[in-house]
């Protein structure tokens, strides 16, 4: 239920966006109108969430320490899963970003019986996590040569390399099939294991599904359609440009493809895929461990109720009277 | 023979307890109601400790029962202290906001692997919380309800709450593997903060935190009493050595305030390592003094609220400044050191009237506590014995194998690896590391931390020690381990039920302990009984050359 939802729904706007031009002639509103309003409500709304984050403070210092820490001289200590100076955060969180650190970490617990509880590594989540997000990453930058002209060095670069294997005409990329098997993957455990079919949600398979339409319709415009690539540059150097045009030579296709995008890029500010921005934020691992060397202010900190010396004292004085404890009144 | 009962460990059989199944029940989680067994829940708190501590809604209640006798407004305020704790702390309202459901921390949590009810994956124990922040305070959530997560907040989710906020450790473990850091401790921490609005607390936190406040630690150990308990203690470190250790209380003027859990002072075997800091420190002519005020190192208000935490960390530096200490050294506590190490100076702080602490015997300055001006045991101990300023004899402990326990606080909010393990291969010399995914950073905790460890919690508690014991059997199976050596006073309860369930035969043992009864100290007698009043088992004749202590170092 929960994943055919999803389904549906990126069916129907994948429809919505190839008929709403093809059959309604909706040109200005599917290759314009959204595609501007795409744009806005995915920075304004990335903004406001940071925004909103950030207002929050952060009271104390927790980092999660995953290594030694620094203390004594002639301990090593871990400057990177331990940070303990803004060098060591940063390269740590550089790790988690780029590299998914603690994911790599994964683990699979089994029980044996006996009961003997063993553990393996686990690196496929890690594996399919880093395929998708950087075949990601790679396939938003290529499609940079369509927004731009002359196209940077890097576009032409990326693209030349990621066509690197050339079969045929058009040129595949390597990273259109790595895409789609990684969400592929991510789709199926999803779906197969027990445990993560109990905890994903609507918002868990609806991005997942999302992408693929988006991969799968780019793939159909590429290989199959291979639809006319200048005139769709036309279209994208117009919306640059704010003088919107529509050439016949573009596959009706394209707009439902378009409409995904538009889709994901309005979607995100509200959802999970916020993560992107979140994972910079992270106080468990953006933050030093040096917590004994340096205060952290809690912006908020109020006086509390204690119970005083003094109060104890008028508790137990005579008590510790009798013990022959010192007291600090007779 | 009486039948046993659900909060004694013969009451489980081994075979059933780890018939174990992963897999999840049909239906939706939100469907399915908390079924509260006996052994798997805690007490309430009792109405005369919310009463003495100011906190709301005291009176008594029973968790089976279908009236919890919250407040008229209960959901208001529920609501209210949701939304305070979101603009608060940037940690909640991120980690409500950012879980992708990737599932990595799922079978990381011991409650899950040695339970497998699907709620205590950590994901789904915040799935708890979550859905009812996109429900009141998202749009989407808002709008679309339960098919996104959202489901209204309703007496049954506070149940829900009240039964998996205390049946997390708050050990971190979930935290290390999550590529976004979300710490399900610090969801906890806030499900407890809102449970605790409607007076939802366990007996086993809040009397410990009552007694704390009153009488300076958890036991409400009276200053008289704590007297007697070590001057007890000191028979006995005189029965073993031969030596009268001192017994500073309350001391002005002298140079360091000594804390330690007040586990220390009652139960075994914590407080045998009680007796090895009075020795250690002894033997060193140590300028110290215990307090009676600040008894307590430890601090249930972890597993309370924020502001409970200050209220009663509050004490540590009013001493030290009464006293006119210069600074303040901590004994073998895992969430105590939390508390020191993440909360106190920024609490109770700036600590300016103290100096950065420096051990008095190698001269060893602690720049790691400069601000904090706190250090803990382990590492002035690791230092002296660095500096070779510690006798050691460690063919003394030749009968044990030991393995270390790396307790959750020190491992994932210190990063405190090495210290400890260089003590232990020093003081004893048959050392063995459990597997590598049971220790370090992925410690496992000891299935009772953060006010579960009590015996009305049994059967979570033997659950939550599965992966912890299991690791144990393993050594002992394979290197013949003995002993499990833990830097944690609730370790030191806990894990000695939890061994003797899942590796009978292994005794739990302070760090300290093992250090003490290594030392050689200044006219010291014959040393033929250990810290426990126990005969020494002899060395066999394999390990020959009759050890004057010195050369031995
Ligand atoms: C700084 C940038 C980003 C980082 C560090 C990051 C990191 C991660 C990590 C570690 C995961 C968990 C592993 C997994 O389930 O695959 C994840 C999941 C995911 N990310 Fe990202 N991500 C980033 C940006 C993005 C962007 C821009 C998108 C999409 C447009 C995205 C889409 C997703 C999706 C859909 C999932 C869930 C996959 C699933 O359901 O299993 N991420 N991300
Ligand atoms: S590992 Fe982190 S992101 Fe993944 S399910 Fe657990 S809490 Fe969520
Ligand atoms: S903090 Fe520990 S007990 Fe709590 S959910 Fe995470 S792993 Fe489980």
């Amino acid at each position: 239920m929960n994943a055919l939802i999803p389904l549906i729904a990126v069916i129907v706007l994948f429809l919505v966006g190839w008929l709403g031009t093809d059959q309604a002639g909706l040109y200005v509103l599917f290759g314009a109108a959204i595609p501007y309003i795409a744009i806005v409500v995915f920075f304004c709304g990335l903004v406001y969430r940071v925004v909103r984050w950030a207002a929050s403070p952060v009271p104390f210092r927790i980092p999660t320490t995953c290594g030694q820490q620094k203390s004594l001289d002639w301990i090593r200590p871990n400057p990177v899963d331990n940070p303990y100076t803004l060098f060591g955060v940063l390269v740590r969180m550089a790790l988690e970003i780029l590299f998914f650190r603690s994911l790599l970490r994964n683990t699979k617990t089994e029980l044996k019986s006996g009961p003997r509880v063993v553990y393996s590594s686990n690196i496929w989540l890690w594996l399919g996590a880093m395929a998708f997000h950087w075949s990601f990453l790679v396939i938003l930058i290529r499609h940079m040569r369509f927004f731009t002209e002359p196209v940077p060095f890097f576009v032409t670069f990326l693209h030349q390399a990621d066509g690197f294997f050339q079969v045929g005409v058009p040129i595949f990329y390597a990273t259109s099939f790595i895409l789609l098997a990684a969400l592929s993957y991510l789709l199926l455990r999803r779906l197969f294991s027990p445990q993560l079919r109990y905890i994903s949600l609507v918002n868990d398979y609806f991005p997942l599904f999302l992408l693929i339409g988006i991969g799968l319709s780019g793939f159909w415009l590429r290989y199959i359609t291979k639809t006319d690539i200048v005139a769709v540059k036309e279209l994208a150097l117009g919306l640059v440009s704010f003088t919107p045009t529509f050439p016949e030579s573009v596959s009706p296709l394209f707009y439902g493809h378009l409409f995904l995008v538009c889709t994901l890029f309005i979607y995100f500010p509200f959802s999970k895929l916020m993560h992107m921005a979140g994972v910079f934020l992270s106080p468990t691992r953006n933050l030093a461990n040096n917590n004994r060397m340096v205060r952290h202010i809690n912006p908020w900190n109020y006086p509390v109720k204690v119970h005083t010396y003094e109060e104890y004292e008028d508790d137990f004085r005579e008590k510790m009277k009798k013990a022959g404890i010192v007291v600090e009144k007779e | 023979m009486a039948t046993p009962t659900p909060d004694t460990i013969e009451y489980y059989k081994k075979e059933k307890l780890s018939d174990i199944d992963y897999e999840p029940p049909a239906g939706g989680w939100m469907d399915t109601p908390v079924n509260f067994r006996p052994g798997s829940w805690i007490y309430p708190g009792k109405a005369k400790h919310l009463q003495y501590l100011d906190l709301p809604n005291p009176r008594e209640w029973v968790v089976t029962e279908k009236d919890w006798k919250l407040q008229e407004n209960w959901k208001e305020i529920v609501l209210k202290g949701m939304s305070e704790r979101l603009s608060k702390y940037r940690s909640f309202k991120l980690f409500m906001d950012i879980c992708v459901r990737c599932g990595a921390c799922a079978d990381k949590c011991h409650f899950f692997i040695g339970g497998g009810d699907p709620k205590n994956m950590p994901v789904l124990r915040a799935e708890l919380l979550r859905s009812i922040y996109r429900n009141d305070f998202t749009a989407i959530g808002r709008v679309l309800g339960k098919i996104v997560g959202a489901r209204e907040l309703t007496e049954d989710v506070i149940k829900e709450w009240f039964y998996y906020f205390f049946q997390c450790t708050e050990c971190r473990r979930c935290s290390v593997f999550c590529p976004y850091g979300i710490d399900t401790a610090e969801i906890t921490m806030m499900g407890r903060e809102l449970l605790g609005l409607l007076g939802l607390y366990v007996n086993w936190v809040i009397e410990p935190v009552a007694n704390c406040f009153r009488t300076g630690n958890h036991l409400g150990i009276q200053p008289h009493g704590l007297k007697d308990t070590l001057e007890f203690f000191a028979d006995d470190i005189e029965n073993a050595t031969g030596v009268k250790v001192k017994i500073p209380i309350n001391k002005k003027g002298a140079e360091i305030l000594f804390v330690t859990p007040s586990g220390d002072f009652l139960a075994d075997p914590g407080t045998f390592t009680c007796m090895g800091y009075m020795v250690l420190f002894n033997e060193l002519d140590l300028d110290f003094t215990w307090s009676t005020y600040a008894s307590e190192g430890g601090n249930f208000g972890l597993f309370t609220s924020h502001e409970m935490i200050k209220r009663l960390n509050a004490k540590i530096y009013a001493e030290a400044k009464r006293l006119g200490v210069k600074w303040i050294l901590g004994g073998e506590c895992g969430h105590m050191w939390r508390v020191m190490h993440q909360y106190m100076d920024t609490m109770n702080g700036p600590a300016d009237f103290l100096q950065v602490p420096k051990s008095p015997i190698t001269g060893t300055v602690f720049d790691n506590a400069r601000s904090t001006k706190m250090v803990h045991i382990v590492e002035f101990t690791a230092d002296l014995i660095k500096h070779g300023k510690l006798k050691l004899d460690p063919k003394r402990n030749d009968h044990i194998r030991v393995t270390l326990h790396d307790s959750c606080n020190p491992a994932r909010a210190l990063g405190m690896l090495e210290e400890p393990r260089y003590i232990l291969k020093n003081v004893c010399r048959n050392f063995y590391e459990m597997p590598e995914n049971t220790i370090r950073e992925q410690t496992f905790c000891c299935g009772g931390g953060a006010g579960l460890g009590t015996d009305e919690n049994m059967e979570m508690r033997l659950r939550g020690g599965l992966p912890r014991g299991n690791a144990v059997r393993y050594v002992q199976e394979k290197y013949g381990v003995n002993q499990l050596a833990a830097m944690c006073a609730i370790d030191r309860a806990t894990l000695t039920t939890v061994c003797n369930y899942w590796a009978p035969g292994v005794l739990v043992t302070g760090i300290h302990e093992l250090v003490a009864n290594a030392m050689v100290l200044n006219g010291e007698k014959e040393r033929t009984i250990n810290l426990r009043q126990e005969e020494i088992p002899r060395a066999e004749s394999g390990s020959a050359e009759k050890g004057g202590a010195a050369d031995v170092r």
